[in-house]
């Protein structure tokens, strides 16, 4: 009866774990993956909190590009400083815009009442963005705006449909239009739709695809996927940013327990010998 | 020196004769297993909810406008502070698997009945406060999540007929759920259930200390005792069990700090990442889930569809989720068995338990995804299936035939 109750509570649970990956992160709206197969699935970003270089240009990008409008006041410059490796000098020479001090909280000094104006809404606070929505949203989001002038600003945004934000990242990706294509007809399990007498594959048009005009930006597609990478992985930082020490001290942590229970396995083992 | 002092604490208190009675010779059944540790377990997690809870509060601000900055400032400024929240959230979360496992073995063992019912009534009791602790604690962080979540539990009294929208209106302190709501939570969450909760813990193990443990063979260990009173199928507390509970402690301790420090998110079921954003009262967010711990009586909640007698349906639901937690108080009297452990007890008793089990899950799965035709009327299924193992009780306990208990622990 013992294992059978058991072996239902582990089920149950089990049960509970499996809805675990539909907790976190959201969809990502119409974003149409490279192969035109899937619809509103995240480009994975693979974050990592120990690539120092990452977070520093991730960093660059944020302060040069973002802070006009989100702030991230629950964090401050010194210990993005510290965590992030940069010297002081050379963050508060390159990184800190008027006359904030380094141990201030990361600030706009846009008036929240204009910029609703603007906007249409308050930029929010981007702190815990990434933490609320999921790296992967935040990468494949800022790599989804495209051209489209029935919008107020100008450009829509495939994963945030009608979204306020203008396209701030213009001058690094260049202009993106959402494009048609041609695209074979592939089945669920993978084969391919051809011609039965020629053999030639057979072709649908899908639109919704991005494409960026060569040229128009400083960056090529791949230079900008990657900055892109390195400013989720920023953001990811801002949202966890003790993750490394908190994993570090984790494990020291672990290890005595490991000691702790082994010892106290020993000394029950001893008085158990006593009961029988 | 030592015994000196002893001395001189022992004519002025029973100290030596209180930890004896409690703590050293305390006689437990030799057979105790696994489920057993599930209460000194609880005794772990209180202290540190307790410990933790006091340091948040050094650095938490229990208003409207500053409440969520607080927490950040928590987990950025304040050293370590990060390590003392997620303390308490994981410790939150442990403290609901531990007493639905603790209860659980209740149920099994018949720990319920004669002449632990008292002691069963104080435990259901402990849960309840627990229950109060976990939404109060919810709220304080004052995020998207503790705003709704609190929106959606308050507004059930609102649908008490007649005297509803006064009632909501006095529990809230405002005409929406405000700053003002946050702070009487606040006070609840820190100081007044906290004290009830330490206050019963401690009746509940007066009274476990009086009628003695149960064992998974449900048999009265006090029928045979040696000659200096001592029950014979017992071993005392110290050294046995507390050498036993401290590598229990060790164990468990192992996968709390693993879940604190590798997984503090615990996968969106710790912390809802919906909370990462501050409350908003103009935003209403997709779905309003409940922690998991709360997921099986949410279900039952959504499940009545449909009004009956005048009465609405939210009222309804109010009022199945409250019967769903109540009716654990009822167990000592519907089970008429003259059998205690499930060991013993017939086909049907194992049945109805295992449906029970299967419908809390299921209930929980139910509870925590966006509701949907089919949730809605599995819901409703296993709403029928939770309560008929408690309704059907008295019936098939009394009519099923029961294998005969030992009179002695047997040991295998």
């Amino acid at each position: 009866m013992r294992n059978i109750s058991l072996s239902i509570v582990i089920l149950g649970v089990s049960l509970l774990a499996g809805n675990l990956s539909a907790a976190g992160g959201a969809a990502c709206g119409n974003y149409l993956s490279e192969d035109g197969l899937t619809k509103g699935e995240c480009d994975k970003a693979y974050v990592d909190a120990t690539d120092k270089p990452s977070l520093q240009r991730g960093a660059q990008i944020y302060m040069n590009y973002c802070l006009g409008c989100h702030s991230l006041k629950y964090a401050r410059y010194k210990k993005v400083s510290e965590d992030l490796e940069i010297p002081l000098d050379m963050f508060k020479d390159n990184l800190i815009f008027g006359d904030q001090k380094m141990g201030d909280l990361i600030q706009v000094g846009m008036d929240p009442k204009e910029a609703k104006e603007w906007f249409g809404n308050t930029p929010p606070d981007l702190t815990l963005e990434a933490g609320l929505r999921g790296p992967d949203w935040v990468y494949t989001y800022l790599k989804s705006f495209y051209i489209d002038e029935s919008r107020p600003l100008g450009v829509n945004n495939k994963v945030y449909e009608n979204v306020g934000m203008p396209h701030v990242l213009v001058d690094l990706q260049g202009t993106p239009q959402s494009v048609c294509r041609q695209v074979s007809f592939v089945a669920e399990n993978g084969g391919i739709r051809q011609d039965p007498l020629t053999g030639e594959r057979l072709t649908q048009e899908q639109c919704g695809f991005l494409e960026v005009e060569a040229g128009t930006g400083q960056l090529n597609p791949e230079e900008f996927d990657e900055a892109m990478l390195d400013l989720t992985n920023f953001l990811a930082y801002m949202t966890d940013p003790m993750k490394t020490e908190r994993e570090s001290i984790g494990t020291y942590t672990l290890l005595y327990l490991f000691i702790f229970t082994m010892l106290s396995y020993l000394l029950y083992r001893e008085f158990k010998k006593d009961l029988h | 020196m030592v015994t000196k002092l002893m001395n001189w604490f022992d004519d002025r208190l029973p100290l030596t004769a209180t930890i004896e009675r409690h703590l050293t010779k305390y006689p437990a059944p030799i057979n105790m297993n696994i489920w057993y540790l599930a209460g000194v377990l609880l005794v772990v997690v209180l202290v540190i909810q307790l410990a933790s809870g006091i340091w948040l509060l050094m650095n938490y601000e229990p208003t409207a406008e500053g409440a969520f900055a607080s927490i950040q400032y928590i987990m950025r400024d304040v050293q370590y502070g990060y390590i003392i929240r997620y303390m308490h959230t994981t410790g939150a979360s442990a403290f609901f698997a531990l007493i639905f496992l603790h209860m659980f073995r209740g149920m099994m063992y018949g720990s319920y009945q004669k002449p632990r019912e008292l002691l069963w009534v104080l435990g259901w009791i402990t849960y309840l406060l627990l229950c109060m602790l976990g939404f109060t604690g919810y709220v304080l962080p004052w995020g998207q999540m503790s705003f709704w979540a609190a929106q959606v539990i308050m507004s059930l009294f609102g649908s008490i007929p007649y005297i509803g929208e006064d009632l909501l209106t006095w529990i809230r302190g405002d005409y929406l759920i405000s700053g003002i709501t946050l702070t009487r939570l606040f006070a609840f969450h820190v100081v007044l259930l906290p004290l009830a909760l330490i206050a019963v813990v401690f009746v509940h193990i007066l009274a476990l200390h009086e009628v003695g443990s149960n064992n998974p063979d449900g048999v009265d260990v006090k029928k045979f005792k040696d000659e200096d009173g001592v029950p014979l199928d017992t071993k005392p507390f110290f050294p046995y069990d507390i050498t036993h509970d401290l590598y229990a402690i060790g164990v468990f301790l192992i996968f709390f700090v693993a879940i604190m420090f590798f997984y503090p998110d615990g996968g969106g079921y710790v912390i809802e990442y919906v909370n990462y954003e501050a409350a908003d009262n103009l935003k209403t967010p997709e779905h309003i889930v409940p922690s998991w711990y709360y997921t099986p009586y949410y279900a039952m909640l959504r499940a009545i569809t449909f009004p009956v007698l005048g009465l609405s349906a939210k009222f309804l639901g109010f009022v199945v989720m409250a019967a769903g937690i109540a009716i654990f108080v009822a167990l000592p009297w519907l089970d008429r068995s003259p059998v205690k452990s499930i060991k013993y007890k017939g086909f049907y008793s194992k049945f109805f338990l295992t449906l029970f089990v299967i419908s809390f899950f299921v209930l929980g799965y139910l509870g925590s995804v966006a509701s949907t035709p089919l949730g809605t009327l599995l819901a409703q299924f296993f709403t029928v299936t939770y309560f008929s193992y408690f309704l059907l009780m008295p019936i098939y306990t009394k009519y099923e035939t029961c294998k005969p208990v030992p009179d002695r622990i047997q040991l295998s």
